[in-house]
């Protein structure tokens, strides 16, 4: 979907992106994680071209984004910032409507997609499409512009710290949000964050920052594994890294054969989660059942430990 | 609706002098011709006892109003009731002075007629402020007190008025003027956005010009318009002098084309300023959102900057409006024409009526532009700052 081919950004005498390459998925979330002055905002912003690189290449679907108008090819790039960017002055239906605007949608379509965006995004049309975004609050203002970012249906959607406004709980349900509507709408997303717990929840790769330089790049795991670099470790910390590591496994992925006599657990679970429970209840084994509430398999204490294992 | 004793502060002042003017200074001034000087008449030596005893006990029921009720709608109620009482009291007055078809004969109003309709003048707009109407409410307020007035000139109220006289004299060249002066307003109000609008978007996006840009405009700002007049003669007239075209134009040293340029240039300050600062205060990141959806720069400006610097520029405009109005005033000493026209001639003759006639228009304009743009300000201005 995107190359990012030994990209560079110089301000004066200042580096700020120094010879990036990295390859982002179709279908896939990538968080680039890094402290203030990282470089990865403005790594982001030279994928739409809010900021033009000093030297390099950035592909998308194949084709240089250089040699297109920098403002056609925003517009199929869905762009989220932190603190929303609502537009004041316009209801919430017509900020949702401004990308398919500019790209001359009739208007029955317009308000079509605006509508399912807002059921998509848990905000009843009746009840918010004529609200301006000083009447929402901070949680739905951040939904709205959500919902703006995917209006002309983008392939590609670029997020800079989305949540980085919201508090814990809103947060949570947020990046909820985000992992659901990915997968519903199959938009491959770019997600800056300063936030290893969210790159790490969110990303199926994460690529760390640091003076501009990537330091890592890869499954969460192989990051929890192997760090390459001193900084990455300590970034991600070491104290939990076996948690975290079975925080990444979800219960259906790691079921064997069999049924247990312990408590029974949703296949959506992480292995953390089961191992809580049956910690919690002091029973070795359970059951791990699909969506739909039969039996596909069974967990012990044992086989979950054997995932948290750095090798 | 009698909550306390204890009288109202504002009320006990505007009643004490409403006492003063009725009792001991003159409601109208009788003068055999419009130059001489005039006998002062009482209200109540003029009016029939039926007609004053009813105009007292209007005022004594506004005098309560005023000094016990905390009811805003009521006082502002009694206030406009007072003010028409004034208004039937003066025509009342005027027409038991004149003579039957006497034309010669002026009636004016007194001091005590004044300080009456300052007072009530006064507990009217103290109400309009305690109400807090919405824009809509003004504006229909506006819209009642304009047709009052208008069904009272047409019915010929105050025709016997000596204002109305000199009004009567004049009447074709007072619309002739008027419409020279809103001309001149609105027109160099206009050539100023033209020109202000650029400035002030260029000021916005290039820092380094703003202090530049502003001060000089604050410099012209200093220059007292009579001066500015008397400066821009000069250069206009030798302008006329050397390009026919110009002269063609109308362009010379004295008129409409100094005058103009004048107000133009004391117009850019407000506009330019204004816009720097609306364009200012626009959301960075709503900008950035903007830009990141794929707005062109001309896109973001109509769309995103321009609405959300609206209220703040309008703001400027009201202010170059109301300006320019009182201004036009001054710039017919140059003999550009306008209401100010009366004003100067009237001096010239010591005529007061003549100049009244030149004046009351110029703030009942003001103060109609003032209230309707402010109305709409608030209209549009739904982002809470």
């Amino acid at each position: 979907m995107i190359t990012i081919d030994h990209v560079s950004k110089q301000y004066g005498a200042t580096t700020v992106v120094d010879d990036v390459s990295m390859h982002i998925e179709r279908n896939s979330i990538c968080a680039i994680v890094g402290s203030s002055g990282s470089g990865k905002t403005t790594l982001l912003r030279m994928i739409n071209r809010l900021v033009e690189p000093s030297s390099g290449r950035i592909l998308i679907d194949g084709k240089d984004a250089a040699q297109e108008p920098p403002h056609l090819l925003r517009r199929r790039i869905g762009y989220v910032i932190q603190g929303h960017g609502l537009f004041p002055h316009r209801s919430v239906a017509d900020n949702i409507a401004t990308v398919p605007r500019l790209l001359g949608w009739d208007a029955a379509r317009i308000a079509a997609r605006v509508t399912t965006l807002l059921e998509a995004l848990d905000l009843e049309p009746a009840n918010f499409a004529h609200k301006f975004p000083h009447q929402l609050s901070g949680g739905q203002q951040q939904r709205v512009g959500v919902a703006r970012a995917l209006a002309a249906e983008p392939a590609l959607l670029l997020m800079d710290e989305p949540f980085g406004a919201l508090d814990p709980i809103i947060r949570n349900k947020a990046q909820d949000d985000l992992l659901a509507i990915q997968r519903k709408f199959g938009t491959t997303v770019v997600l800056v964050t300063h936030d290893i717990d969210e790159a790490f929840r969110l990303g199926d790769r994460v690529a760390v920052m640091s003076a501009g330089r990537v330091l890592q790049s890869g499954r969460p795991a192989e990051l929890l594994r192997a760090p390459a670099d001193p900084l990455v470790a300590r970034m991600i910390g070491t104290s939990d890294r076996a948690l975290r590591l079975l925080s990444l496994t979800t219960a259906g992925e790691a079921a064997l054969a069999g049924t247990a006599t312990g408590p029974q657990v949703a296949a959506s679970a992480s292995l953390r989660e089961v191992l809580s429970e049956l910690v919690w209840r002091g029973a070795e084994g359970a059951t791990v059942l699909d969506a739909a509430g039969q039996p596909i398999g069974q967990l012990s204490v044992a086989a979950i430990l054997a995932r948290g294992r750095s090798a | 609706m009698l909550q306390r004793l204890r009288p109202d502060r504002l009320g006990l002042v505007l009643t004490g002098s409403g006492l003063v003017a009725l009792l001991w200074l003159p409601f109208v001034v009788f003068k055999s011709n419009r130059i001489v000087p005039g006998d002062p008449h009482a209200l109540l030596e003029v009016l029939t006892t039926p007609a004053a005893l009813a105009c007292l006990a209007a005022w004594i029921l506004v005098a309560i109003a005023a000094l016990w009720s905390r009811h805003a709608g009521l006082r502002l109620g009694a206030a406009l009731l007072g003010i028409m009482m004034l208004a039937w009291a003066i025509a009342a007055a005027c027409n038991a002075l004149t003579p039957a078809g006497n034309q010669v004969v002026r009636i004016a109003p007194g001091s005590g007629f004044w300080l009456l309709l300052v007072s009530l003048a006064l507990v009217a707009t103290d109400a309009v402020t305690r109400l807090q109407p919405r824009p809509a409410q003004r504006v229909l307020l506006l819209a009642l007190v304009i047709a009052a007035l208008s069904g009272a000139f047409a019915a010929g109220l105050f025709d016997n008025l000596s204002m109305m006289r000199e009004y009567a004299v004049n009447a074709e060249r007072f619309g002739r003027e008027l419409r020279t002066h809103l001309l001149l307003a609105l027109g160099s109000l206009a050539a100023a956005l033209l020109v202000a609008t650029p400035i002030g978007i260029l000021c916005h996006r290039v820092p380094w010009l703003r202090a530049g840009v502003l001060g000089a405009l604050n410099f012209i700002q200093t220059i007292p318009a009579i001066a500015l007049f008397g400066i821009l003669m000069v250069p206009l007239a030798a302008l006329a002098a050397a390009s026919p075209t110009a002269a063609a134009l109308g362009i010379q040293g004295i008129g409409a084309a100094p005058a103009v340029v004048a107000l133009f240039l004391y117009s850019l300050l407000p506009i330019v300023a204004n816009m720097v600062t609306g364009l200012g205060r626009v959301s960075p990141s709503a900008v950035l959102a903007a830009r990141g959806m794929g707005m062109t720069a001309g896109q973001i400006l109509a769309r995103v900057e321009l609405p959300l610097a609206l209220p703040v520029i309008l703001t400027g405009i009201r202010i170059v409006l109301v300006q320019n109005i009182g201004l036009v005033a001054i710039a017919a000493l140059i003999g550009a024409g306008g209401l100010g026209a009366f004003i100067f001639q009237g001096i010239g003759q010591a005529a007061i009526d003549l100049v009244l006639l030149g004046t009351l228009p110029i703030i009942a304009i003001s103060f109609g532009v003032a209230v309707l743009l402010d109305a709409f300000i608030e209209t549009i201005d739904r982002v809470p700052r």
